[in-house]
């Protein structure tokens, strides 16, 4: 029997591009269902009651939500093709250990940067670039994150790489400048056309975010 | 077999998780109580740089530091008396009950850290993720993990122990038989499993040192 895989997903959504990418990675065909967050369809509301966000993968009719579960998901159902996680429990744990990190410490600094201003907005940049350096640090002089092979902690990152432009703008700073080797890594992931085609026009979400902010009475 | 340390702190749930999870897998051990609050050692910073925090599991010299990736990783290293199903499916619903309960952490404790008002507020908007937790989370099964302990009970097994000494401490009741029957029930079953009874805090040793944080919140709220 075909698999029938659906994305809920949004454009713009960092956690959304994650599902994009490892779908790519694994060569699955899906139909991806953009929604408007400002009126979620009834499908969204059915197969993810508990949050009522994106992204949610529905496979043969079943939902998995949260972008780092539906990646492990991903993962053990298609394990066949493109292994994303690590196949040593110990390199597994530190793949989910910096992947928890990103959640925790690069999110909620990244948002700041584009909803807030002036000491509030510094301290955001200071924290975001923090976190990226300590991130710079773990990358040290590999390739990717684990090694040699693209993989869950690169998914888990380089969908930000999206944002760096618009953060860069309304932040007035440049990412490059401070962490030039994570800039490296990011461009080498961009080569890749599972991430290419997965990512949004920098443009294009700068835009969205201004449309955003405009809506939210933050400018 | 490789050694494995765990560094703790005693009246931690999130330390207790990771406990839990050893002692259901029979897995030997060697715990090593952290001063967290007044005295970390050169050795969790050194194991735990990023967050210096426990528990941090250390297995033949390497470190894993966060609960949740602790269990994982004791899941995948010793899978006798497995805390996740076969089935990837079943697998995500209890990863997503987990992170659930990692969370929703400012919701349900909000009750411990406030008074007046605010406590008032911050008790009716935990009981509204735990409401969600029952209907949803748990629903008609005997554990999160369905007949046997799970992941996902583990992550809320604070619970079926911390939140009596918390709710006693800070004068309000969360969860009651009346009003969240199958989470009442499931907390009963919980800690009267016989690894998990034996293997719990001392009781007035919590509540005396739950006493005290409840004392420290609320000043640094005012100050």
């Amino acid at each position: 029997m075909a698999d029938v895989v659906i994305l809920l997903d949004a454009y713009a959504s960092v956690f959304g591009m994650r599902v994009r990418v490892a779908l790519a990675e694994k060569g699955i065909k899906y139909e991806y269902r953009e929604e408007d967050l400002r009126n979620k369809s009834q499908l969204l509301l059915k197969m993810n009651p508990v949050h009522k966000k994106i992204p949610v993968l529905i496979h043969n009719g079943k939902p998995v939500c949260e972008s780092l579960i539906i990646v492990h998901y991903i993962d053990e159902v298609w394990k066949d093709k493109a292994p994303l996680l690590p196949s040593d429990p110990y390199q597994r744990a530190q793949a989910r250990f910096w992947a928890d990190f990103i959640d925790k410490k690069l999110y909620d600094a990244q948002k700041k940067i584009w909803t807030a201003k002036g000491e509030e907005q510094e301290t955001a940049k200071k924290e975001f670039i923090e976190a990226l350096k300590v991130l710079e640090g773990e990358l040290g002089g590999k390739p990717y994150f684990m090694g040699e092979r693209f993989g869950f902690l690169d998914i888990a990152l380089i969908t930000f790489y999206s944002w760096f432009h618009t953060y860069e703008t309304l932040g007035n700073f440049s990412i490059e400048a401070e962490c030039p080797k994570l800039i490296s890594w990011a461009k080498r992931c961009m080569q890749k056309e599972s991430v290419s085609k997965s990512l949004p026009d920098p443009k294009k979400v700068y835009e969205y975010i201004l449309e955003m902010k405009k809506k939210l009475g933050v400018e | 077999m490789a050694q494995v340390t765990l560094l703790g702190f005693w009246p931690s749930p999130f330390v207790y998780r990771v406990i839990w999870a050893l002692k259901l897998k029979g897995v030997d051990y060697e715990y090593v109580e952290e001063d967290v609050l007044y005295n970390k050692s050169e050795r969790l910073l050194k194991y735990n740089p990023v967050h210096k925090k426990v528990p941090v599991l250390v297995h033949a010299g390497k470190p894993i530091a966060e609960s949740t990736v602790i269990l994982e990783y004791i899941e995948e290293t010793w899978p006798q008396n497995p805390l996740l199903p076969k089935d990837p499916h079943g697998r995500a619903l209890a990863r997503f009950w987990t992170k659930f309960g990692e969370d929703k952490i400012p919701a349900l404790f909000g009750f411990f850290m406030t008074e007046g008002e605010q406590q008032v507020r911050a008790t009716k908007e935990g009981q509204e993720q735990l409401r969600i937790l029952e209907e949803q989370g748990l629903g008609d099964k005997k554990f999160f993990g369905g007949d046997e302990i799970g992941m996902a009970d583990l992550e809320f097994g604070w619970l079926a122990w911390w939140l009596e000494v918390l709710s006693e401490v800070s004068g309000v009741k969360v969860i009651e038989a009346e009003s969240f029957p199958r989470l009442y029930a499931w907390i009963q079953r919980f800690k009267e499993f016989p690894t998990i009874k034996e293997t719990l805090p001392d009781r007035s040793a919590m509540l005396t040192y739950f006493k005290g944080r409840r004392a420290t919140f609320l000043a640094l709220a005012k100050s």
